[in-house]
């Protein structure tokens, strides 16, 4: 006499079950953070104002006027607003990866999570929310230095925080994948050669993407970051962008896919 | 015995060809320690994960009997981790914490709030004799510490079971004493234990009741001194040093009910070991050790004395 238990065989592909139950896995993160805030910021802060400050006043100066769907701006204006959504991007990833990783396997930190009432699919919603408000402090800090260069005094700014909430809330989810898949820190390499830094070029970061090949443009305009600078740009500008509504369709099907894609293999990588 | 806790049925688990759990069945009653011994790859941790619900049993049920009606891992996983008290296998503590912090984030996983959690601090650590290192860093801890404050951890939701994955692994002897005198405390206050180890003494001194296992299956169960009894001769006569082995097969052989070797050492097993004493004291090149029959005798009868490659 055996019975079979109906959870048997439980698929790794089931509907997320989400429950407030990640909210003191976030805290965790977050007493961690306060104790080494000022390090994680600057080391958030540091990169991308440098390119910022390299890029925008040297190239600037080269440039100086880039014309964007019909309006004209200044190239420290335009890399500016690119380059607020790759730190959102790269914050994100960072620690979706490299982060989540040590807590998941070295430190065994999860093991520890779910000896308590709190499941799998609660820890990974709260990895993935944590590595998003990683982005959205650390490209809210930048933002802060943006205006207090005068790049830009749009009010329309304020908006560009629950965007930049959101990009990091996708790569979070897109980083979380390759943390569900990883054996070892080095198989994230790939992941920042092959997908990162080919994105931050193709999404009108640095330049237009009209200056790409065809083809290119193609593939370009369905990147999660090209919606993420399409959205972002305008508000610079003190503009409301175009085709709002496309770009963050766009943003929330990679990360609603991507968070389902990455809660499945890491329930496949926990056996649960 | 009383109404069970905690009650495994008909519980197997299989990765691939292999069946690491088979058919596995026990209980725990309120106030018992059940001892789970095996060799390494026995499938004590499988057990262990899927009493967890962080393993899916292929068959059998997890069932925790709660004053409201039975409670069934993996459904009903949150109610009764809520239940449970943790200390697997290699810690996870917090580096990143102090010991007081530890305590205090791990109980906000079980929706505690803050003060209840904190008012408890003070005395978990009183309990794992780590008092005065509320402020210190998990770095600075020994493996005793570490060990003791992973128990102060799992204590920290009051639970009414407690699943310990080779508690004192690792340990110095004086860290696995006083780690044992905390367990014994805590039955004594009325928890109950799971305790998975391969430490025969540390099954003997701790648990009501032992299940060895191996090969995913249950070889026996009971009280460890009526195991002993039922399924060992009472004395043991071990030999060693030159010529050792060859005792094994000379006529004192006739003197023992069972023999076994191990090694360079022969395992006389007897009733009455004063004629195989006598016998040996002519043979003055051996060494011999007259013992009462152990745990470690019965745990070796029954999974046998070879080394296994993946021990």
């Amino acid at each position: 006499m055996s019975s079979r238990p109906q959870t048997a065989g439980r698929s790794p592909w089931r509907v997320p079950q989400l429950s407030l139950r990640w909210v003191p896995v976030f805290r965790r993160n977050l007493l961690v953070w306060r104790k080494l805030m000022i390090p994680s910021l600057v080391g958030n802060i540091a990169e991308p104002l440098i390119t910022l400050v390299a890029f925008g006043y040297g190239l600037g100066a080269l440039v100086g006027q880039v014309q964007v769907q019909g309006s004209t701006l200044p190239y420290i204006v335009f890399l500016a607003s690119g380059s607020i959504c790759m730190s959102a991007m790269n914050a994100a990833s960072f620690e979706a990866l490299y982060s989540a990783f040590s807590r998941m396997q070295v430190q065994r930190t999860w093991d520890g999570i779910m000896n308590a009432p709190v499941e799998l699919d609660d820890v990974v919603l709260a990895e993935m929310l944590w590595a998003a408000f990683k982005a959205l402090s650390a490209s809210a800090a930048i933002l802060l230095v943006m205006l207090a260069l005068g790049i830009s005094h749009s009010p329309w700014l304020l908006l560009a925080l629950p965007l930049l909430g959101l990009v990091g809330m996708v790569f979070a989810s897109i980083a979380l994948i390759f943390n569900a898949l990883a054996k070892g820190y080095d198989f994230f390499t790939y992941y920042f050669t092959l997908f990162l830094t080919p994105t931050m070029f193709l999404s009108g970061v640095f330049f237009p993407r009209e200056q790409l090949p065809g083809f290119m443009q193609a593939i370009a305009q369905w990147l999660p970051l090209t919606a993420a600078v399409e959205l972002i740009r305008p508000l610079f500008l003190g503009q409301w962008p175009a085709q709002a509504g496309q770009h963050l369709m766009v943003l929330i099907a990679y990360g609603a896919g991507a968070f389902w894609l990455a809660l499945a293999l890491t329930r496949r990588r926990f056996r649960a | 015995m009383q109404d069970p806790l905690f009650s495994v049925r008909q519980l197997s688990k299989r990765y691939g060809d292999q069946t690491v759990v088979d058919q596995l069945s026990f209980d725990i009653a309120p106030g018992q320690c059940l001892g789970v011994i095996g060799p390494n790859g026995a499938g004590k941790t499988t057990t262990v994960r899927m009493c967890l619900g962080l393993a899916t049993p292929d068959e059998g049920q997890v069932i925790f009997h709660s004053a409201t009606g039975d409670l069934q891992m993996p459904r009903d996983s949150r109610a009764i981790k809520a239940r449970l008290g943790i200390v697997s296998q290699f810690d996870s503590l917090d580096p990143d914490f102090s010991c007081a912090e530890n305590l205090l984030v791990f109980g906000r996983y079980f929706g505690l709030p803050d003060a209840v959690i904190r008012e408890r601090i003070p005395r978990l650590l009183e309990f794992a004799a780590l008092g005065s290192k509320a402020p210190a860093r998990i770095s600075e801890l020994s493996g005793g510490m570490k060990r003791r404050l992973s128990l102060a951890r799992a204590l920290v939701n009051d639970p009414d079971l407690l699943l310990l994955d080779e508690p004192t692994t690792g340990l110095d002897p004086q860290a696995r004493h006083l780690m044992w005198e905390r367990l014994q405390q805590l039955v004594q206050q009325g928890k109950s234990i799971l305790l998975t180890t391969h430490f025969m003494d540390e099954a003997e001194r701790l648990c009501d009741r032992l299940i060895v296992l191996d090969h995913g299956r249950k070889m026996c169960e009971g009280a460890p001194r009526d195991l002993i009894a039922r399924e060992l001769e009472p004395e043991v006569v071990e030999v060693y040093g030159s010529g050792a082995l060859e005792m094994a097969q000379s006529p004192l052989r006739a003197l023992a009910t069972r023999t076994e070797i191990s090694g360079e050492t022969v395992f006389f097993y007897t009733h009455d070991a004063k004629a195989l004493l006598q016998a040996l004291s002519g043979e003055a090149h051996l060494r011999t050790l007259h013992r009462p029959a152990n745990l470690e005798d019965l745990f070796l009868k029954l999974t046998g004395r070879q080394i296994r490659e993946d021990a």
